[in-house]
């Protein structure tokens, strides 16, 4: 037989960015132990919508761990107690009849509250967009043997590419700084040939970007990569550090005179 | 269009923590320079005043060494001012319930830390390096005796308590300064963090003890 169990909510509600907000408290009564965290929300919500009550807002799409929407601070958590796993993976296994469960948004200046739980998590996109791209037709997938990567390379690559941008590292960090985040998305760039070209122009638009956004600066507590559900490594920080020094002191000649095109 | 910006290094944040690091560097050899040359008071006075003759006669030496130890640390609080200002403002909301999962006690009382080591080297300056700002009643200052000093410095009880408590500040920020540096700096592998936190842990404790000893020697009477 599969375990229930009555659950007992705090749940942060706001209605919009120039509400205060404050914390709400809801009874979860029967919750199968097979539910996953968001699908406890969704029965809540159906309860509180029968009851004519405004549904609680939270962010979620894929529900497979992959797109990265459906970021809550769980217990003083981001995602919740499991290592490694995102919200939508969290299940009510992991709780026991008779918890009490506070759920927040992630906090930062950077990621204004839109609504209940859901966050605006722009700063990240325009974090992208000021350097997080190759500015060549990458086209199609090329012949695996034309541009040889070395192992190494292409696993850390990999490695850094897992980031799903949820944003669990600037809500876990003592700062909010979004360090982790940017430099996975630079390493998993620039450890590429297709990446080498702007590798350090990069480096420089996205921390240029990254601290126009307001995040906060890095202080080496590594609660980052405790929260990351991809188990990003802040080794990706040391190597974001490096490329940046390099960027402003070495490769000064490569500066871009007049702005390019986009 | 955008325009990319010629940024320079220091303009970051990142380059305000490299400024830090290095600078961190820096005061981190001073401490262990001044602690080695304190540590001479187990030795009696005439080692610990001839050692402090030495280092008078050096002259010009000893005072561009001095500077480059003023000027680091001048770099070191504004940098942290710079950075902190503008992190207290990246997360005007916080939580209700925060839970860290992996960082240290040590890294989590920097600010408070620094501060305290900012007041206490005011104090200790006024205390042993200027003469007649001494806060402590009864304590005469000798500009040849370095080891009457410390002797008659250190019997006032809070004085010494004031040294310890600074102590016990300073060994967290140099076991957090240490660690964290290297990652800054972009030097740290993840291969080695553990042995690294292990030595950054150690040598923090030890330098702390050392400093802790002295003036607790003189209240014990080991040290007159
Ligand atoms: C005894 C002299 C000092 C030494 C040896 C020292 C050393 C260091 C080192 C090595 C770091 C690490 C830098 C990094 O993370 O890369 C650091 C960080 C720091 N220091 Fe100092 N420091 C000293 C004095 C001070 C003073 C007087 C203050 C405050 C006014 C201060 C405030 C800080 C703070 C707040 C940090 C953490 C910055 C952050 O990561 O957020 N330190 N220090
Ligand atoms: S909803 Fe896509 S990662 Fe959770």
């Amino acid at each position: 037989m599969s375990k229930t169990m009555n659950l007992t909510l705090h749940v942060w509600r706001q209605k919009g960015g120039t509400d205060i907000g404050g914390f709400e408290t809801y009874k979860a009564p029967e919750i199968s132990e097979h539910m996953s965290f968001l699908e406890m929300l969704d029965v809540v919500n159906e309860r509180l919508l029968a009851d004519g009550k405004e549904p609680i807002a939270f962010d979620s799409d894929c529900r497979e761990g992959i797109c990265g929407m459906c970021g809550l601070v769980i217990n003083g958590v981001p995602h919740g107690p499991n290592a490694a796993t995102t919200t939508c993976q969290l299940h009510m296994r992991h709780f026991n009849d008779g918890d009490e469960i506070t759920i927040e948004p992630w906090r930062a200046a950077a990621f204004p509250v839109l609504r209940d739980l859901v966050v605006d998590r722009g700063a990240f996109d325009r974090i992208i967009q000021a350097g997080g791209y190759v500015s060549v037709n990458a086209g199609s997938a090329p012949e695996a043997n034309g541009l040889p990567v070395a192992k190494p390379d292409a696993d850390r690559a990999m490695d850094a590419a897992a980031c799903i941008g949820c944003g669990a590292c600037v809500a876990a960090c003592p700062n909010a700084s979004a360090m982790l985040f940017v430099a996975a998305k630079a390493a998993h760039l620039g450890l590429l040939p297709q990446g080498q070209p702007e590798r350090y122009e990069r480096v420089k638009k996205m921390v240029a970007q990254m601290d126009a956004e307001g995040f906060g600066h890095c202080s080496n507590h590594y609660e980052c990569m405790a929260a990351c559900p991809k188990e990003i490594s802040v080794d990706f920080i040391a190597r974001l550090n490096r490329d940046l020094m390099r960027a402003t002191v070495v490769e000064r000649d490569h500066e871009e005179k007049s702005g390019g095109a986009g | 269009m955008s325009m990319a910006k010629a940024i320079t290094l220091s303009d970051t944040t990142i380059g305000k923590k490299v400024v830090m690091a290095v600078t961190g560097l820096v005061l981190y050899g001073f401490v262990v320079a001044h602690m080695l040359g304190n540590l001479q008071v187990f030795m009696g006075p005439e080692q610990l005043n001839g050692y402090a003759k030495k280092l008078h006669d050096l002259g010009p030496v000893l005072y561009a060494a001095r500077a480059v130890v003023l000027v680091s640390l001048v770099l070191h609080v504004v940098m942290v001012v710079q950075l902190l200002s503008r992190t207290a403002a990246a997360r005007p909301i916080g939580y209700r319930l925060k839970k860290n999962q992996t960082t240290t006690y040590a890294a989590l009382t920097m600010k408070f830390g620094g501060l305290a080591l900012m007041l206490f080297i005011v104090y200790h300056l006024a205390h042993f390096t200027f003469p007649g700002v001494s806060m402590a009643a009864g304590y005469k200052h000798s500009a040849t005796d370095v080891y009457a000093n410390v002797v008659s410095g250190f019997k006032v009880p809070w004085v010494t308590a004031i040294y310890v408590v600074a102590q016990l500040f300073l060994g967290m920020h140099l076991y957090h300064g240490a660690f964290s540096l290297f990652q800054t700096l972009g030097l740290s592998h993840p291969r080695y963090v553990e042995k690294a936190r292990f030595v950054a842990q150690t040598l923090g404790i030890a330098v702390a003890a050392a400093n802790i000893a002295m003036p607790v020697a003189v209240v014990a009477g080991i040290v007159k």
